[in-house]
């Protein structure tokens, strides 16, 4: 997408004699640093107020939906990965899930756990990343650090699990690759024991600083009505108002037998689903998390973690619509099998490409600095975007 | 409330728009589907919205698939109601020489992105769609990588898309 058709539009002057002014057309990004990837919006401004900013993506569009076509189903496995390296376990398990349902195959009881302490680790640092580059996105450069230190932990227990500190590759068809290490266990928890007090102390830093509440309250409300309407997901639905979440309301894996809340925005800021709402929903999740993840380390169950999927894999013809509680929210995985060893089709639809629709509709007659803080609190992860 | 089975949700489809629904395929919650008559997508994904009871307040997925032996492709909706819990799959049949349905965007706005996607990748056209352009691949990009008949440009703007094997031995 070009500047054509976003020219600048020249005022005449008024009757009463008043001065003329311009709409200023301005490329923001791709290149940006609070953009989080590469992610561009063409803003048009009246001065500082936006009349409009026009998301333009692609930039990162890697025809992941393609390459499953041609490289089978374990082999797309690392594929997945990538779709959002912010929260890759999710994604590694939204492909297992769809496999194991096309297939009809059981996953055991402990690789389930294993499933959901994966995941819930890699939510924590997702979440951390995101608060911490929105407050850096903001102006608060000090919580950034905080967040990427405790960030940097959970990374240290992940890469014993699955041997990497981004593009984890943890999952498989029919389970997990490894069991958890011995002594993992015990080392996990303690962690959790540890970061869970830190929540209320990055509360205490940056969450209810005037400052920030300031610039987040009553900015880019959207209601609940909007959310679903734009398909809003996860955190940003719930930041709405929206008691949703895919792990208790179409359950899967091992999460019916887990005790968690599922916080969202109750307006304590402004008003219901602005910016601090979702952000306060991500922290508040955090907490969660970690309820669950105690949960899941103390009653993890003995046996095998993955049960025998031929190398060969052939799942019988037939398609279905599987979907998981990403770090970003419900992620929608359609995939289609026509009995051969390569997936006939797998479409990912995920939250941040619904969360990027309804930027043109909420940043009108916002500030230009607001769209910094739309982006943020929508945690816009680029190649989730644009897979 | 339990939400509905997929066997009753078709029922209540059938009954209203009749010959426009097909049979229903799939026996699970996540792959139960009936296929919709391209004239009547609309009027059917209204009904479903507003009808009391189904209220399919959000449009969850709407993808393309390709099916060149049938000679058409396929558009998917797959529905979702937050406030009933419901979750149904229709399936649109477009010839694959001309593939136009009718758009939904003025139902659901989320529709307005993933029937631009559907269109990128899969050349359908929406008809009615409010701005209804290229998302993912650059605006001169040459067909519809999606298809199955696609073949990668050898380049594009003197950008080769292709390389020697790393493995290749010296």
């Amino acid at each position: 997408m070009g500047l054509a058709g976003f020219e600048v539009e020249v005022q005449r002057p008024q009757a009463d004699g008043g001065l003329s002014t311009e709409d200023m057309t301005l490329s923001m990004g791709p290149q940006h640093p609070s953009t989080h990837g590469v992610l561009r919006f063409v803003v048009r401004a009246d001065g500082e107020v936006m009349k409009e900013a026009i998301p333009d993506i692609g930039y990162l569009h890697r025809s992941i939906e393609k390459i499953a076509e041609k490289v089978g189903w374990h082999g797309f496995m690392p594929y997945t990965d990538r779709v959002d390296y912010v929260a890759a376990m999710p994604c590694n398990q939204g492909w297992a899930m769809a496999a194991e349902r096309l297939a009809a195959i059981e996953v055991p009881k402990r690789g389930e756990y294993c499933r959901v302490i994966a995941t819930e680790f890699n939510r924590i640092q997702s979440h951390l990343l995101s608060v911490g580059s929105m407050a850096m996105d903001i102006g608060a450069y000090t919580p950034f650090t905080h967040a990427l230190r405790e960030r940097e932990y959970i990374n240290d227990l992940i890469e014993e699990l699955c041997g990497a500190r981004l593009t984890f590759n943890y999952m498989r068809i029919g389970g997990v690759a490894w069991d958890v290490p011995p002594a993992w266990r015990e080392k996990a928890l303690a962690y959790v024991q540890r970061f869970e007090p830190l929540i209320d102390e990055f509360n205490d830093l940056i969450s209810y600083n005037r400052i920030y509440t300031e610039r987040l309250a009553n900015v880019a409300v959207v209601t609940a009505e909007d959310a679903i309407d734009y398909n809003l997901v996860g955190p940003n639905l719930r930041g709405s108002g929206v008691r949703y979440d895919v792990r208790r309301d179409e359950p899967y894996s091992v999460y019916p037998e887990l005790d968690f809340e599922i916080p969202v925005g109750r307006g304590e800021m402004g008003r219901v689903g602005d910016c601090f709402d979702r952000y306060i929903v991500r922290i508040r999740e955090m907490k969660e998390c970690c309820k669950i993840l105690r949960q899941c380390l103390q009653q993890l169950p003995p046996g095998p973690v993955i049960t025998k999927v031929a190398r060969n894999f052939k799942p019988p013809p037939g398609d279905c619509y599987v979907r998981v509680e990403s770090a970003r929210g419900d992620m929608g995985w359609y995939v289609v099998s026509d009995g051969t060893a390569f997936p006939y089709r797998c479409k990912i639809r995920t939250g941040s490409f619904a969360a990027i629709s309804i930027v043109q509709k909420v940043s009108r007659n916002l500030m230009i600095a607001d769209l910094i803080a739309v982006i943020a609190s929508l945690d816009l992860v680029a190649p989730e975007i644009d897979r | 409330m339990a939400p509905l089975a997929a066997v009753d949700l078709h029922v209540r489809v059938k009954a209203r728009f009749g010959e426009s629904i097909g049979e229903l395929t799939g026996t699970r919650r996540d792959n139960a589907s009936a296929t919709v008559a391209p004239a009547a997508i609309v009027e059917v994904c209204r009904f479903l919205k507003t009808e009391p009871g189904l209220e399919f307040d959000c449009l969850s997925n709407l993808s393309g698939v390709d099916y060149p032996k049938r000679s058409v492709i396929e558009v998917v909706y797959h529905l979702y109601s937050y406030r009933q819990r419901h979750l149904f799959t229709l399936k649109v049949d477009a010839p694959r020489d001309a593939p136009v349905v009718p758009s939904v965007a003025s139902i659901w706005s989320h529709a307005e992105w993933q029937e631009r996607e559907v269109f990128d990748l899969l050349g359908v056209t929406f008809e009615r769609h409010p701005d209804l352009r290229r998302i993912l691949m650059p605006e001169d990009w040459p067909g519809h990588p999606l298809r199955k008949d696609f073949v990668e440009p050898e380049e594009y703007h003197g950008i080769s898309t292709s390389r020697e094997s790393l493995l290749k031995a010296t």
